[in-house]
């Protein structure tokens, strides 16, 4: 295993994130877009197509920057710091990786409009309150020579707004069998495809998508029948390991807010910063953060390095993340007193994308179990 | 010595055929015990003859001490190397053939602040295992303030007179010399008036009690001083300058709690024990939420530990983030130890039953978070130092 620390490359990625996107991209921009009703920024996402965050998974022959995902693990860690809204996760990362593994000149060509920024994707899997991915009940039937989609998907991030969606349907077995699914890549304007916005606390894009015998054909099929996982599974651990860096990332911004107010504010003639109560419960928080960290930069290692073999390291990062950052911006509301309870502070912010995140390609227990699996309890 | 440009496979390769060829088959994959260590020392007695053999490969590989130069008895190893022996070792169930306060902290404090005298006095005696080492920090009245250390060094001109009392002086009764803090000028501020000095625990003078603990064991002492004659060149670095050394040391031990605690890393698997156990537990809810969550932040945690290492190693150093890796060790080892009790029922209730050690080793932990500085303490200083929070 090499080393957990930045390279030097690593640290120029991370500089470079923090200083766009503290210019482009602060935490203000996430209420101006809220109060627009707009889920992110399109144009700032051209942008980020241009530095090549959209290709940073994507092979250098079809316009990607191919820089690995302990690199996606920074920009989503960095973008965590400010709560950057962006396709990043959905299209650059997840979708980037099961079409990558997909390796057909069809994947290859969605690729490619992914790097240049001109299509995003979304993934649409679960269709109740927990991610389960076996669970898929939405039908694939034959018909003619491709298929016929109905049921329908919940909780499908950026679904509103993606020009494509990859679909999990099941085309074989029954609800709890990974075996008997597949996986199909669609465009969204697609006949029978209706999409509702949900109004989640996070003001991101989060939609219900219902399939009422949308038509897919074989080419729409993205690698084997009934065997979505192959391609699911290294696309949901990219996925997961980036949503864990970004947790991170906005544990570590919402608790910087913290500590600088702790800093600032004076309350019985002191600053409260300086009540050894409260210095307790930061120092605490600093260290969980520190922990969680470090389980960031080995999921990203692991899964550039082994990627075939990255389920604890990506689940323990998940998990960890999960946990820091729902302590963080608990402490960082309550800390901050009155003021933090307030929508004009932004502390509120971090902590609906905090639960938000918590629920997203799975929950804490989720996590926890497969860890547990994978070191044999 | 290794030659550190050597491919890094070659030397897994090499280390692994040696210690299969040489570390003894009776020590191999033997649980952790207490008479498993080999502390070494004038008064030592090798619970077996394959310690001993196996003590006396490691000395003249240099094993003992194996990033320490080799001209004081070490083998010379880069990290990358040293990290490859301890996976190694770890891998073949090879115990470590020595371990001693010497190794862990008065060595790297000699290499860092002694002279070239008292390093080739010291140091090649503590990589033999021949000088057992303890150290003299704690006082009745300094305990989480160190610095309020009473002892006195008196300069009487040609040696220095020491009186005082230390306590929790770990194994002072089994050790052959000590490293202490003791105060050389009391009208000085508390911290600058503190010196670094080395005693013969035969000199005349010294006596020492052992104190019983909770876990019916008695590693610790109260170490007495009375009217002590200390040859002068046994002081460490500059008099009065004692403090620095102690931070220094105080940064090495915080680090060794918080990784080293025995059974965290290196001994019990908390899955493997868990799935030892006659009825299954892990049918139980709360158990099992509680086991996959410790089993989380260890294994987080053991790549904290690496992270820092590197960081350390990279030219970084750890320093005050040291506090935290103790903080966060140690309280992940209470609790993992909480989890096993409950887990294993009233089999773990006897001193030696059905899970050996299990009570006393539960016990102990309770130490972790209070000796080299309690949990409250490490708090503080990541409160001040690295968090820049003020004081009050």
């Amino acid at each position: 295993m090499t080393s957990l620390l930045d390279t030097e490359e690593e640290v120029m990625l991370r500089d470079a994130a923090r200083g766009f996107l503290d210019s482009a991209a602060p935490v203000s921009a996430l209420r101006t877009n809220r109060d627009a009703g707009r889920p992110h920024d399109p144009g700032l996402w051209r942008e980020m197509a241009q530095m090549g965050w959209a290709g940073v998974l994507i092979p250098e022959p079809l316009g990607g920057a191919d820089m690995g995902h302990r690199a996606a693990g920074i920009l989503a860690q960095e973008m965590g710091v400010t709560l950057t809204a962006s396709p990043f996760l959905s299209s650059a990362v997840i979708a980037a990786t099961a079409l990558r593994s997909a390796a057909s000149d069809r994947a290859n060509d969605a690729l490619s409009h992914i790097a240049a920024g001109d299509e995003t994707y979304a993934l649409a899997i679960d269709e109740a309150a927990k991610h389960a991915p076996e669970q898929c009940a939405l039908r694939a039937e034959p018909a003619g020579n491709g298929y016929r989609l109905s049921g329908s998907k919940t909780f499908v991030a950026d679904g509103a707004s993606a020009t494509r969606v990859l679909v999990l349907a099941r085309t074989g077995g029954i609800p709890g069998e990974a075996a008997g699914l597949s996986l199909f890549d669609i465009d969204t304007d697609r006949a029978g495809l209706t999409r509702a916005r949900l109004d989640t606390v996070d003001a991101r894009d989060h939609a219900r998508l219902e399939f009422n015998g949308v038509e897919a054909t074989g080419d729409d099929l993205l690698g084997e029948t009934d065997n979505a996982m192959h391609l699911l599974r290294p696309a949901l651990d990219a996925g997961q390991a980036a949503l864990a860096a970004e947790l991170t990332g906005l544990a570590t911004g919402v608790t910087d807010m913290t500590l600088g107010y702790l800093k600032e504010r004076r309350q019985f003639d002191r600053t409260i910063g300086s009540f050894q109560a409260l210095q307790h419960r930061a120092a605490h928080l600093w260290a969980e953060i520190e922990v969680t960290a470090s389980a960031i930069a080995n999921a990203g290692r692991v899964l550039d390095e082994t990627p075939d073999d990255a389920t604890l390291a990506v689940s323990l990062a998940k998990a960890r993340a999960t946990h820091t950052a729902n302590l963080a911006v608990r402490e960082g509301v309550q800390m901050h007193g009155g003021i933090g309870m307030t929508d004009d502070h932004d502390a509120g912010f971090y902590m609906k994308r905090a639960r938000v995140g918590a629920e997203w390609l799975g929950d804490y227990g989720y996590h926890a179990a497969r860890v547990a699996a994978a070191r044999g309890f | 010595m290794p030659d550190a440009a050597i491919d890094p496979a070659q030397f897994r390769r090499e280390i692994c055929e040696w210690i299969i060829a040489n570390c003894p088959e009776g020590l191999r994959d033997q649980p952790m015990s207490e008479d498993s260590i080999v502390w070494g020392g004038r008064r030592w007695t090798f619970r077996d003859d394959d310690q001993r053999i196996w003590l006396d490969r490691a000395i003249a590989k240099g094993l003992t001490a194996p990033r320490w130069p080799t001209e004081y008895g070490g083998g010379g190893m880069t990290r990358e190397q040293e990290k490859i022996l301890r996976e190694e070792m770890s891998r073949l169930g090879a115990p470590p053939p020595l371990e001693s306060f010497g190794l862990w902290m008065l060595g790297p404090a000699l290499m860092a602040f002694g002279n070239e005298t008292q390093k080739a006095q010291h140091l090649p005696p503590i990589t033999r295992g021949e000088i057992r080492w303890c150290q003299g920090y704690s006082e009745p009245g300094a305990g989480s303030d160190l610095a309020n250390v009473q002892t006195r060094a008196e300069d009487m001109g040609d040696h220095y007179l020491v009186n005082g009392q230390k306590v929790w002086t770990s194994y002072a009764d089994r050790a052959d010399w000590i490293f202490a803090l003791v105060r050389t000028d009391r009208d000085a501020p508390k911290h600058k008036g503190i010196s670094f000095l080395l005693m013969d625990m035969e000199t005349p003078g010294i006596t020492t009690r052992p104190i019983r603990l909770i876990s019916g064991k008695s590693p610790f002492c109260e170490t007495f001083f009375d009217n002590v004659k200390v040859p002068k060149e046994n002081l460490v670095g500059e008099v009065n300058r004692g403090w620095d050394i102690a931070k220094y040391l105080l940064t090495h031990e915080r680090e060794m709690i918080g990784g080293g605690a025995r059974g965290l890393l290196g001994g019990r698997s908390l899955g493997a024990f868990l799935d030892g156990l006659d009825d299954n537990v892990l049918s139980d809810p709360v158990i099992r939420a509680e086991a996959m969550a410790a089993e989380v932040d260890t294994l987080a945690f053991a790549m904290t530990m690496e992270r820092y290492k590197d960081h350390a190693e990279a030219g970084g150093g750890v320093g005050n983030a040291s506090a935290m890796l103790k903080y966060y060790g140690t309280e992940l080892n209470k609790r993992r130890y909480e989890l096993l009790m409950s887990a294993a029922g009233s089999g773990a209730l006897e001193w030696d039953g059905a899970h050996g050690a299990l009570a006393p080793e539960w016990l102990r932990t309770k130490a972790n978070s209070i000796e080299g500085g309690t949990s409250e303490v490490m708090l503080d200083i990541i409160a001040k130092r690295v968090l820049e929070l003020p004081s009050a």
